[in-house]
């Protein structure tokens, strides 16, 4: 890619439309279905399920311009945190028990995977 | 009221997990990123997670809430520490502002 000026201002064009996306779906709240309408604090749960998708957006701008693996590795296991807080709102809000066995099940196998995959980073292989 | 104390501790959680990401992005190195990353997200969810607690109650899914908890505070740190040993094993430079770093220094003695 080339880092010249237009380029350059092109991703920050695509930075700022991302940004105002992620906005305006915080204030609209669409997706419905996410949402268990009867109790009586749902406004402010939907808005955090929102402000978690924009948290999210940041991290996968890091996975796709990380300028090294392990700028991709960090993003990818603070993804992973990141998701079984959501599945924990995700409880609350849709009145559903099941999802916190999501969290856990998904926080297993984000630790199991970084760790594999900072062993790889090594350059030394598996057994070490 | 314990539902209002529940909401105050998962607002709070997402403050740390939206900084911890806009540190993420903003940050200039690998080792720097780590600890915006690792240290602040890890934080932030497990207040959403006491939070779910705090709201739900002594039910199936705030038991497991505290197990999640307990799990994300042992394994968080385990994992931040393998990313920067093999970061630093892999060969990728420190900051130019960065002004020590100890793991090189001890990583001579080794053999």
């Amino acid at each position: 890619m080339t880092n010249s000026n237009g380029a350059k201002i092109l991703r920050r064009f695509i930075g700022a439309i991302l940004l105002i996306g992620v906005i305006i779906l915080i204030l609209i709240r669409p997706f419905p279905f996410l949402f268990y309408p009867d109790l009586p604090y749902i406004g402010f749960l939907g808005r955090a399920i929102y402000i978690i998708f924009l948290a999210c957006t940041l991290v996968l701008y890091r996975v796709w311009r990380g300028p090294t693996g392990a700028d991709r590795l960090v993003a990818v296991d603070a993804l992973g945190i990141l998701i079984v807080g959501f599945c924990a709102i995700l409880t609350i809000s849709t009145g559903r028990s099941w999802y916190i066995d999501i969290g856990i099940a998904w926080a297993l196998q984000s630790f199991i995977s970084t760790l594999a995959l900072s062993k790889y980073l090594q350059g030394k292989g598996f057994d070490e | 009221m314990s539902n209002i104390i529940g909401l105050i501790f998962i607002s709070v959680g997402l403050a740390f997990d939206f900084f911890g990401c806009l540190g993420l992005v903003r940050l200039p190195d690998v080792y720097n990123r780590l600890q915006a990353a690792t240290k602040s997200v890890t934080l932030g969810t497990c207040s959403i997670l006491f939070g779910t607690f705090l709201v739900v109650g002594f039910t199936a899914a705030g038991m497991k809430s505290l197990l999640s908890i307990i799990f994300l505070l042992l394994t968080s740190p385990v994992a931040a520490h393998a990313i920067a040993r093999g970061a630093h094993r892999a060969g990728i430079k420190l900051w130019k502002g960065s002004i020590i770093d100890r793991y090189a220094e001890d990583k001579e003695g080794e053999t």
